[in-house]
């Protein structure tokens, strides 16, 4: 059988076409003629950072009503134009930045391009369209005041960051705050933060990298917006001193989730990497590692109960978390604490270390069998400032860590006795 | 050595848009009965190994249900040769990932790996195929993972609404239970139920193997040949069929549960997978709610006529549609979540005025014009992964034949606007659906409560 020659293979700086445009957007394309398709993928600097906590929601409304009606082109054209290819594009706002990502049929990038642009670049925001997204969005709200999983994570996220931090608050806004936000104020934040400065596009498949950054071009090469504001940073967050434990009852359910943390490293921290494979050790490798192992494999307690370490731009969470009969409440938590203290107070073993390794740089080439695999990849690459080299080096990067650092890190994020947990279900009469 | 292949061996032709090499699919029969599919794609070096056996929730009787499912979990469990935890230690440790799914239909297993490791799950799954333990100890512990499981589906109210609607629309034939099974049938079925369940359906001739990526057939069949054939054949399992009578009349299913958000569907009887109906139905699907995708990803339905009549009115807040290829005929479902302050009344109203439509006219040139390339973009996107390309073609083999999903386009590229006014009028007939509405009943906006003093020793 072949093997991967990962020095040739991978996306490089050497097969990655990279170029600035004038006005700051940054362009990479990849090319892919293996597959009939092309992905966009991309973003800008008008994440929910930039909104102010009254308008909770503004940054994500905003980036919803785009695909709602252009100058140029209503609602109806916009996407009779899109899915009679076949194509589809989707745009939405984070925390940080926004992101877009677009599929079509290679014949169809132009197609792509042409919408991507007209809608971040003229948005009319008609107001009965509008209206109708507040409402859909206010049901999907409504929607989740019943979800377990979607309340434990607000209740986590509520105790875990405090309230003049970004990720106290949830992108969509509240059933409080959404009805507030005006169609001023969605065209005031489009015309402060939607901007070329810092607007990445990558573009990976069947298409020359030629032809893909003239097609940009055509499309963006001419946007300004003289109104630059700004850029923000996340603030750093800090982490819990002692324990936090919060219960939201949730009526009519069968199932208790369980979702228990620490701020955890930003995706440019030093220790990162570190970081990332003492999560692998504690709940992702194999059956969702020690956690899974003492929670479903030999406890019987939950369908899945895992480790996550979420990475970004800012102060992310490092959690675990768990879905549990309301019964069994109170005997998955000590198991999950005993894997935590397990993981600080001792080094990992050789094996353990050798087995994530290689699990880490032998999944590289699933990562990247597909365009949208790729596209994330380079996405990545050029977001975190990984350098276009990365994939070259990432095999030296995983490989030099040692027993001390995963120790080091996990150290660093959790300490005994100070975590937040968060738990949501029926209450135990 | 090999039975006769049903076609010859690999044959390669020139793909029409870029001049790369294609490779057909290859199909072999081995002396057990094992069937066995290979295709070659060299875009990345990586293979995905399917093993799919003709068993699913559709084959368990009353007091079994959720047996499928649940041997499905038994077999993660080990064998002598693989104690459980080396083998997810095994996979993941070469880069790979696996899993395996549980349909109505069947139970598949899957594991898609650097192609230089392809071999460690050829070997496991035939090691499982035969070997599983079923140990008692294990049993018990998954018996309450898999509650854990159906519990966790529990939290949907949609879960509740899908269960009321498949009862109602299946008297008599197994698709009438969830796949998961009943509570009651998890917490009753032995160990030796389960054993049976194994034994009965896991052998090479009630089984069909898949392989799609970087490597030589003849290679690749050789290998397959030489771990697999010695298996012996089994006693094919008896066919559990209880074909569903004709339903004579709408029925209706109401679920009231805790909840904020009501939901409705439309669910119509609808014809089996290797029907020529179904693509007609496939067109029919794409111009009301969108089209589906084939595990590419899916594109979005606001030009669609349903999202139009629905959303765009304000009645939803979401609509979809779902129509599933499976052995014998299933259901084509409409579905919507109900606007805030919106009644499902006016909503049934709206959305049977478009299923009056579509009975009564022609669906346009343009509309049949458009879901032809929808199918063409969805099916290049879902060609584009290894696992998504053995998965179809295992899934195909199952209800009709592998071509079936190799034919996809070419199938839907020549249904007629005729041919979905015929479906429309012979299938979406209110005699022959069920509706669903899941009324949410009052419950207290979560609050959360802070508690003190829970440090645990």
């Amino acid at each position: 059988m072949p093997t991967l020659n990962l020095l040739q293979d991978v996306p490089n700086q050497s097969n990655i076409a990279r170029v600035e445009l004038p006005n700051g957007i940054i362009v990479l394309v990849y090319e892919n003629f293996d597959t009939q398709s092309v992905v966009l993928s991309g973003t800008l600097l008008a994440g929910a950072i930039y909104e102010d906590v009254e308008k909770n929601g503004l940054a994500s409304l905003t980036a919803s009503a785009l695909m709602r009606g252009t100058l140029r082109r209503d609602f109806d054209t916009l996407h009779h134009l899109l899915e009679e290819s076949g194509a589809d594009i989707g745009i939405s706002a984070g925390t940080n930045k926004l992101g877009f990502h677009g599929k079509a049929l290679a014949e169809d990038l132009p197609l792509l391009l042409e919408v991507l642009s007209d809608v971040l670049r003229y948005p009319a925001f008609p107001i009965n369209h509008v209206e109708r997204l507040r409402g859909e969005i206010m049901t999907w709200l409504k929607y989740q005041q019943q979800d377990t999983r979607r309340q434990v994570g607000k209740a986590f996220r509520e105790q875990l960051y405090a309230p003049d931090h970004p990720y106290y608050y949830s992108t969509r806004g509240t059933l409080d705050t959404l009805p507030t936000i005006t169609i001023e104020d969605l065209r005031q934040f489009h015309a402060m933060f939607y901007r070329p400065q810092g607007m990445i596009i990558t573009v990976v498949g069947a298409v020359t990298a030629q032809d893909a950054i003239q097609t940009v071009e055509r499309y963006f090469g001419d946007w300004q917006n003289p109104d630059y504001a700004v850029f923000k940073t996340t603030p750093t967050a800090t982490t819990p001193t002692e324990i936090k434990r919060v219960f939201v009852p949730v009526s009519g359910k069968t199932q208790t989730e369980i979702l228990l943390g620490v701020i955890g490293p930003s995706r440019s921290a030093p220790d990162y990497y570190a970081a990332n494979m003492a999560n692998s050790i504690l709940g992702q490798f194999g059956m969702m590692g020690r956690i899974g192992e003492v929670v479903r494999e030999q406890s019987g307690m939950a369908y899945y109960a895992s480790s996550r370490l979420e990475g970004g731009y800012g102060p992310g969470a490092w959690t675990v978390s768990a879905g549990v009969n309301p019964t069994n409440v109170e005997k998955a938590i000590p198991l999950i604490l005993g894997e935590i203290q397990r993981l600080i107070t001792e080094v990992v073993t050789d094996e353990e270390l050798d087995d994530n390794k290689r699990y880490y740089t032998g999944r590289l080439p699933l990562q990247l069998e597909t365009n949208e695999g790729i596209t994330g990849v380079i996405l990545s690459m050029e977001s975190y400032g990984l350098g276009l080299d990365y994939l070259l080096r990432y095999r030296e990067i995983v490989f030099n860590l040692t027993q001390a650092d995963v120790l080091a890190a996990a150290q660093r994020y959790w300490q005994p006795n100070c975590y937040t947990l968060a738990i949501a279900g029926p209450e135990i009469k | 050595m090999l039975c006769p292949a049903f076609y010859d061996s690999v044959c390669k032709i020139t793909n029409f848009y870029e001049g790369n090499e294609v490779h057909k699919v290859s199909k072999h029969i081995l002396k057990n009965g094992l069937t066995v599919l290979l295709k070659e794609v060299h875009s990345a070096p990586i293979i995905s190994w399917w093993m799919l056996y003709r068993v699913g929730s559709r084959n368990e009787p009353t007091g079994l249900t959720g047996a499928s499912h649940w041997v499905e979990h038994m077999l993660f469990k080990g064998t002598e040769k693989y104690p459980p935890r080396l083998l997810d230690r095994l996979i993941d440790r070469q880069g790979g990932t696996w899993n395996a799914q549980t349909f109505f239909d069947y139970t598949a297993y899957y594991a898609t790996m650097p192609a230089d490791q392809i071999d460690l799950p050829l070997e496991i799954e035939v090691d499982r195929m035969i070997n599983a333990k079923f140990l008692p100890e294990d049993v018990e512990s998954e018996r309450t993972v898999i509650i854990s499981e159906r519990q966790g589906s529990e939290n949907s109210p949609l879960f509740w609404l899908g269960e009321e609607i498949n009862a109602a629309a299946f008297r008599v034939h197994g698709y009438h239970h969830e796949i998961i099974g009943d509570l009651h049938d998890l917490q009753t079925m032995t160990r030796d139920d389960l054993y049976q369940h194994y034994r009965n359906h896991y052998m090479p001739n009630n089984a069909i193997a898949v392989a799609v990526g970087a490597f030589d057939t003849e290679t690749m069949l050789s290998r397959i040949t030489e771990l697999y054939e010695g298996v012996p054949a089994g006693t094919p399992p008896k066919p559990f069929m209880r074909p569903e009578p004709p339903q004579s009349g709408e029925r209706r299913v109401k679920v009231e549960r805790p909840g904020t958000t009501a939901f409705y569907e439309m669910a119509y009887h609808a014809p089996a997978g290797n029907d020529p109906d179904w693509f007609k139905l496939a067109v029919l699907d794409s111009v009301l709610t969108g089209p589906s995708g084939l595990g590419g990803g899916s594109i979005d339905n606001k030009s669609s006529r349903i999202y139009q009549a629905l959303v765009k009115t304000e009645l939803a807040a979401s609509v979809s549609g779902s129509l599933i290829p499976t052995v014998d005929p299933y259901l084509y479902t409409i579905s919507a979540s109900v606007r805030q302050g919106r009644s499902i009344d006016d909503l049934e109203n709206a959305l049977e005025m478009e299923i009056d439509r579509i009975r009564q006219e022609r669906i346009s040139e343009a509309e049949l014009y458009k879901a032809k390339k929808q199918a063409r973009a969805l099916f290049a996107y879902s060609t584009e992964s290894v696992t998504s390309q053995a998965f179809w073609l295992a899934f195909c083999e199952n209800f009709a034949d592998y071509r079936w999903f190799e034919e996809y386009v070419q199938r839907l590229e020549a249904v007629t606007a005729d041919e979905v006014l015929e479906v429309a009028q012979r299938y979406l007939r209110p005699q022959n659906r069920v509706i669903g509405t899941f009324i949410p009943l009052a419950m207290d906006t979560p609050t959360a409560i802070v508690e003190e003093n829970h440090a645990y020793a």
